[in-house]
């Protein structure tokens, strides 16, 4: 089968301007990735599926990911010449930028008919809030529907096309996406034996250490 | 049927038994014949169920202690054996089989999660234990318990039933006309179930941590 590179050229030769990009994994397991745009991901599915030498038939998996925003601090050095004529002095300026997040959704297609893959496929929306839109890729891989309804449900990325866009885990009149970093679960917490980390937060909350007994005065 | 010291002792009965004679009274009788004929609920929700599903088959043999009759239908069941996760979402489907069983009836919290949540209590779609909503008679404890740990809980569950007195504060629901038995169905709400627990039937339990250890 054709390297994720070799794929992405081949993808581009026949989609120009697509806008594809290779999402290097740095482990060992080297599955590198390609990242889509959500205007042409729909036809590109349609050209992994029906193209005669890669007839990727089958999506098995279909997972998001949630990218909150990430604060950076940048570091530049800058020199400023010493007003009494000594040396310049070199020093380092911090500037803070906030990258903006965003949700992805992850696709692993394989060929059953060619006996390759798998070729991992990533959609990301445009933030986390307001533009959440994806073009869904069930009228391609009718595999993708249930899972397509969980990332719904538990991401919130909202499937353009799909057939039965319904939460699948969660109740109909549920508010939240619970498998996003910024979900607050509702505060049903009791007493818990051996808490640690954000449960013992949570536990202290709930059951606060008793006031220290003041010490005896010292004669 | 009185709480007066009885008129012939237990060593006495048993004489009096070998000689062909049998004395008993109406309470005893009463709780020994519903005791030994708890029909369950043909219900499962998780793993614990296949181990319900393994207590009642041939090797350990519920029917054995008169539990063998499982019943499909709520109407006809004495025991809500609340075996497996018990997911919010589905927490509102179990109140309301519990709501359909007819009085004289029991619930036993068979293993971690349907006791407190388990390894999934810190999960956004689990019940931490259904006894925030119906009153619970026997906790097995386990992950799975194993088939032998529910005909123990269902001796223990007899064992309640037939001390139970049948007059006075402490009878059976049953027979008593000053208690409500329905348990309120919670509803779907926004970010939880509404109200997240029966306050009737469950209350946060206090800290356990001695004051000079916390």
């Amino acid at each position: 089968m054709d390297t994720v590179e070799q794929l992405r050229d081949r993808l581009l030769a026949r989609f120009p301007g697509a806008g594809i990009t290779v999402v290097a994994n740095p482990s060992p397991a080297a599955q590198h990735s390609l990242l889509l745009t959500a205007a042409t991901a729909r036809d590109l599915a349609l050209f992994l599926r029906d193209e005669p030498g890669l007839q990727f038939d089958q999506c098995s998996n279909v997972t998001g990911v949630d990218w909150p925003d990430k604060e950076i601090v940048d570091t530049t050095k800058v020199t400023l010449p010493d007003p009494a004529g000594g040396p310049p002095k070199v020093v380092e300026q911090k500037s803070k930028r906030v990258e903006p997040g965003c949700l992805e959704v992850v696709y692993h297609l394989y060929s059953i008919a060619l006996r390759h893959g798998p070729v991992i496929l990533r959609l990301r929306t445009a933030n986390r809030t307001d533009s959440v839109t994806l073009p869904s890729l069930t009228p391609v891989w009718r595999s993708c529907e249930f899972q397509e309804r969980e990332v719904f449900d538990l991401f919130g990325v909202v499937f353009a096309g799909h057939p039965d866009l319904r939460r699948i885990l969660m109740w109909d009149g549920y508010q939240d996406h619970p498998m996003r970093r910024d979900y607050v679960e509702p505060d049903s917490y009791e007493w818990e034996p051996t808490p640690h980390g954000e449960v013992l937060a949570k536990a202290r909350q709930h059951y606060p250490a008793p006031a220290a007994a003041p010490e005896a005065p010292k004669p | 049927m009185s709480d007066a010291a009885p008129a012939i002792t237990q060593a006495e009965r048993d004489d009096l038994r070998r000689n062909g004679i049998l004395l008993t009274s109406l309470e005893e009788l009463y709780n020994w014949g519903r005791s030994h004929s708890v029909w369950p609920l043909n219900f499962g929700l998780a793993c614990c169920a296949i181990e319900m599903i393994a207590a009642s088959m041939a090797r350990y043999d519920i029917a054995r202690f008169g539990s063998e009759v499982f019943r499909p239908s709520p109407r006809q069941a004495d025991l809500l054996i609340v075996s497996g996760t018990v997911t919010k979402k589905m927490a509102p489907q179990v109140v309301r089989l519990w709501n359909q069983m007819p009085e004289p009836k029991y619930c036993i919290a068979m293993g971690a999660c349907a006791i407190s949540g388990g390894p999934f209590k810190q999960g956004y779609n689990v019940l931490k234990g259904i006894d925030r909503f119906i009153p619970v008679d026997i906790y097995i404890p386990g992950c799975p318990p194993r088939p032998e740990a529910l005909l123990h809980g269902l001796v223990q569950l007899q064992a309640k039933i037939s001390g139970q007195p049948l007059t006075g504060p402490d009878a059976p629901r049953h027979l008593r006309t000053d208690i409500e038995c329905d348990c309120p169905v919670p509803e779907f709400g926004a970010h939880d179930l509404e109200p997240p627990q029966n306050p009737a039937v469950w209350t946060p339990p206090p800290a356990v941590v001695r004051p000079d250890k916390a």
